[in-house]
């Protein structure tokens, strides 16, 4: 009943009224000599998904850019949108390639500044115990889908695409259900549930594995995202936020022992429970997914064709009805800064 | 290696090698033995300990399970009211003060037609029972979703309460009403309950030093531990997966899987090797208590015990070695003190003390024994040495004998150097100092030279006796004047009387007419003569063989006679000529000197016995001459 998400939602509220109560107008009277105030906003627990956000404010990064940066824990439960629709203050944040399609084809103006993640790594894995082998296997089969967050549109395409038809069962964000046989199958993302499903003692050999991406969804994930307004009013302030970011993974990448240390420090202040051999797996399969191996070096673009792919599945799903054009949904502040 | 050492050296390499492998074998054996049955009886002791724990956690959590099961039993079955519900609950955990929460949680619209969510909840807060409405979906939550997904009672895996951070586990029953015949879910009983006494009793669990207990949850995850950030932190695959251990791994999914079982394992802890035993908590779901038993300091008592065993063996060892030595020295010293005083016996010094006896030992005895040799070695030496005196003096006698006996025949050559009518020259060489061959020549009167030779039996002294007797007798005996053979007649029967030894002679003795050139001649069982007459080859003399002079009276001779002419030789011989043996035992024989003296027939009589000699020697090379060797030759020249 009393649970690390109610735990998380209390923190959050509180983290939510003081950045109301700084989101006074003080702030952005400051001079160009000092910081720029901004804000950062992850919409999950500290985990090493997010590991060059930290390291990089934790090296100074963001400071060396000119960026006072607050990071703020999101609310799982709640749509990022609903807390950070506001153009007075820069506030950026975290956001799949598909949702955000989504929220621009619906009209919200939001844009993309940098794709940090370059591929999908979202899955749905099954025991084999419970006789699936392939995906027709699914058919009638209950299958876990989180309920609480804005990216369950891939899944329901691959499902459709699939054309099996399965119980849903919304669940949090935990394998329990999983584990105990309460549902036959389960999404889950490559770097976190699945590896964590491995240490619970289920053998890979004893898990069927579907990737969404060998199924024609092969969208990238997790962009960094800011409003219309937002990025015109500063673009300097955004770009130099995309750059310090990206040089915040690059050092992650690096150091990987380090990073992994931070991250577990911010978990542990969090209360989130936290195994360092789990984080380690996390930033080594986040860092396969950032560093495309066409291009390891210019990190954070989002490329017209994997845009164009992501829109037209959407699309042709009909998850939105008019495809938002590429240039007024991306802003080349990572191409920008690199240059 | 050890062939040249010292006795003392052999007795203490053997003896404390054997007793080392004796030693060695009886520790190993104790150890092993010993060891084998305390970590049997550690590890019977540590199942019933597990077992005990076990059942002691299964009866306070069965103790908490009964209470929401009670509670849904009572929902299924009896009617309520909203308030008599709140009430309820709130008595009920004011009576269980081990509950930290108990709620119950109804499905979407079934308490009430217009409320989605309706789960009244009483928690305990700051010492005080607080209630309050579940404010959240809870539809989705574990505590909730996995009870109704499964249809039958859980415990959730263990998260962290809120207050204090405390680690709790929640206990949830679905609870059911059936409508038209249909079994419907109504909703959750749940009991939320600190961890905390459950920690504190594992916690409590030491073994040894450094033995431990902990508790893994459903998935593995540590619930209690030494190492308290495991605890709700990282799984034992974790721990796996960090150690690369991959039957870690297999360990903790036979835990969680509710197996029981016991495996060897380095402690995460102490890094020491560890048998762990695990055991299910009773109706968990796969909760899992494990418990480290320390081999070695659970043995440590035996092999405490052990190296004072191994220190006491070794100063036995070296007291043994010290007493080997002892023992040894007093073997060997008066072993070498022995061998010293037996060197100098050695050498000649028979004066020499012994090391004294102290013990009636071998040693003792080998001494008396040395000491007995000493005084027999005397003796034998003192009696050598009387003995030797005595022989010495008889061989000098022996030697004088043989002095006398040569000079009693005549030896001066050429013996009448005035005579030109004849030459006589011999020669006797004994086998021994003195010998029994005998011969003489002399002058009868003017015209009648005597010769004679002779062969006593036997050898030695004895034998130079008789034949001294026999040529004083036949020189006596020739002088009257008589024929040879009223010689011998006269000769054997003088003989004879006091012949109790019953020794007798050859003899061939013959006078010659030096004006005639004949010969008279009588044989006493003598060897015959040869002759050489004229341009012919030497020839045997035809005689009667006669008998042997001495053993038999009134023996009679045969008197025969030959005339010389100018040159003509006799030869006479003993049988120690012909009778000369080579190595290969062959006689010289009487061909052969027949044949010796045909090549010599023109040379001078004394050459040619020496001649003759010379072949002897020659035939019987080393062979050792076993008979006296005599030899006279006779020329006749006839009127001068």
């Amino acid at each position: 009943m009393d649970s690390i998400l109610e735990d998380k939602l209390m923190k959050l509220r509180i983290i939510l009224l003081c950045i109301a109560f700084l989101l006074k107008p003080a702030f952005a009277m400051a001079g160009e000599t000092v910081l720029k105030k901004a804000y950062f906003n992850i919409q999950w627990v500290p985990e090493a998904v997010f590991a060059g956000y930290y390291i990089a404010y934790k090296k100074g990064i963001y400071k060396k850019y000119g960026i006072d940066l607050t990071i703020v824990h999101g609310e799982l439960d709640a749509p990022s949108l609903d807390s950070k629709s506001d153009s007075v203050t820069t506030t950026m944040w975290t956001m799949w390639l598909s949702d955000a399609i989504q929220n621009r084809a619906e009209g919200e103006k939001l844009v993309n500044i940098a794709q940090i993640m370059q591929q999908s790594s979202l899955m749905l894995i099954a025991k084999k115990s419970s006789g699936i082998n392939k995906i027709q296997d699914l058919n009638g089969k209950k299958v876990g889908l989180w309920r609480t967050v804005a990216f369950p549109i891939l899944p329901r395409i691959f499902l459709q695409k699939s054309h099996v038809t399965v119980k849903l069962i919304p669940v949090t964000t935990t394998i329990n259900l999983f584990l105990r046989d309460g549902v036959d199958a389960i999404f889950v993302m490559w770097y976190d549930q699945y590896h964590d499903v491995i240490n619970s003692g289920i053998n890979p050999d004893e898990l069927e594995t579907f990737f969404l991406y060998k199924h024609g969804l092969d969208i990238p994930e997790a962009g960094i995202y800011t409003l219309e307004d937002t990025f015109q009013k500063d673009p300097v302030l955004c770009c130099k936020f995309v750059k310090a970011s990206i040089e915040g993974w690059r050092y992650a990448f690096a150091h990987p022992e380090e990073t992994v240390n931070t991250v577990l420090k911010y978990m542990e202040r969090a209360h989130v429970p936290a195994s360092r051999v789990h984080q380690r797996w996390m930033l080594e399969k986040i860092k396969d997914l950032i560093l495309t191996p066409d291009d390891p070096v210019n990190m954070g673009q989002l490329l017209p064709e994997d845009y164009d792919r992501a829109a037209r599945i959407l699309k042709e799903n009909g998850s939105i009805e008019k495809i938002p054009t590429y240039k007024s949904f991306y802003k080349k502040c990572a191409a920008d800064v690199e240059k | 290696m050890l062939k040249n050492k010292g006795i003392a050296s052999k007795l203490i390499v053997l003896i404390l090698s054997s007793t080392a492998v004796i030693f060695i074998s009886i520790f190993i054996y104790s150890y092993v033995f010993s060891r084998q049955i305390i970590i049997e009886k550690v590890e019977e002791n540590a199942h019933n300990f597990l077992q005990a724990t076990v059942n002691q956690i299964g009866i306070r959590s069965s103790s908490i399970e009964k209470v929401p099961k009670d509670l849904s039993c009572f929902l299924e079955n009896s009617p309520y009211t909203k308030d008599a519900l709140i009430k309820l609950i709130g008595a009920l955990l004011k009576n269980n003060p081990e509950i930290y929460g108990i709620g119950i949680a109804f499905e979407p619209y079934l308490f009430d037609k217009n409320q989605l969510c309706f789960a009244p909840y009483f928690c305990r807060k700051e010492g005080e029972i607080k209630f309050s409405f579940v404010q959240y979906k809870y539809f989705y939550h574990d505590w909730y979703q996995i009870p109704k997904e499964l249809n039958r009672p859980i415990w959730s895996n263990p998260y962290y309460g809120k207050a204090g951070g405390k680690i709790m586990s929640t206990y949830s029953v679905p609870f059911y009403k059936t409508v038209s015949g249909t079994r419907k879910l109504m909703g959750i009983v749940a009991v939320d309950i600190s961890l905390f006494n459950l920690q504190k009793m594992v916690d409590s669990i030491k073994i040894a030093q450094s033995g431990y207990a902990f508790l893994l949850s459903r998935n593995g995850t540590f619930v209690t531990h030494p190492d308290k950030d495991l605890i709700m932190n990282q799984s034992i695959f974790d721990v796996a997966e960090a150690r690369r251990d991959t039957r870690l791994r297999q360990i903790g999914r036979q835990m969680i899987k509710g197996e029981t079982g016991a495996v060897s394992v380095t402690s995460i802890i102490s890094n020491k090797e560890c048998r762990m035993l695990y055991a299910p908590l009773l109706d968990s779901d796969g909760w899992s208590l494990a418990m480290l038993f320390p081999q070695d300091e659970l043995i440590a008592d035996v092999v405490r015990l052990h190296h004072t065993i191994l220190l006491l063996g070794i100063a036995g060892l070296f007291f043994l070695s010290v007493g080997i030595v002892f023992i040894a020295r007093s073997i060997t010293q008066p072993l070498r003190g022995l061998a010293k005083a037996v060197e100098d016996i050695a050498t000649g010094d028979l004066d020499i003390e012994f090391p004294p006896v102290k013990f009636r030992d071998e040693v003792g005895k080998l001494t008396e024994s040395f000491i007995y040799m000493r005084s027999s070695l005397k003796q034998y030496i003192k009696n050598l040495t009387e003995t030797t005196a005595a022989k010495e003096r008889i061989e000098s006698e022996l030697k004088v004998a043989a002095e006398i006996q040569a000079s009693m025949l005549p030896r001066v050559f050429p013996p009448f150097p005035e005579r030109e009518d004849f030459n006589i020259f011999a020669m006797m060489e004994p086998a021994k100092e003195v010998g029994g061959d005998f011969y003489d020549f002399f002058l009868i009167d003017e015209n009648k030279l005597c010769f004679l030779i002779g062969d006593v039996s036997g050898k030695g002294v004895p034998a130079a006796l008789f034949m001294m007797i026999c040529k004083t007798l036949l020189k006596t005996e020739a002088l009257q004047g008589i024929s040879p053979d009223q010689i011998l007649f006269r000769v054997n029967n003088t003989l004879y009387p006091d012949n109790d030894a019953c020794m007798f002679a050859t003899i061939f003795c013959a006078i010659l007419n030096t004006k005639t050139g004949e010969i008279q001649f009588a044989n006493g069982g003598h060897n015959p003569p040869l002759i050489y007459a004229g341009n012919g080859d030497f020839e045997f003399i035809e005689v009667s063989k006669g008998f042997v002079v001495g053993p038999m009276e009134d023996t009679k001779f045969k008197c025969q006679s030959l005339t010389l002419k100018p040159n003509d030789v006799i030869f006479m011989y003993t049988d120690g000529v012909t009778e000369a043996m080579d190595p290969e035992d062959h006689l010289f024989s009487d061909e052969r000197l027949k044949k010796n003296l045909a090549s010599l027939k023109e040379k001078d009589i004394k050459d040619s016995i020496y001649e003759i000699r010379a072949e002897i020697k020659a035939f019987a090379k080393e062979a050792p001459q076993s008979d006296d060797i005599t030899m006279l030759a006779l020329k006749f020249n006839g009127k001068a």
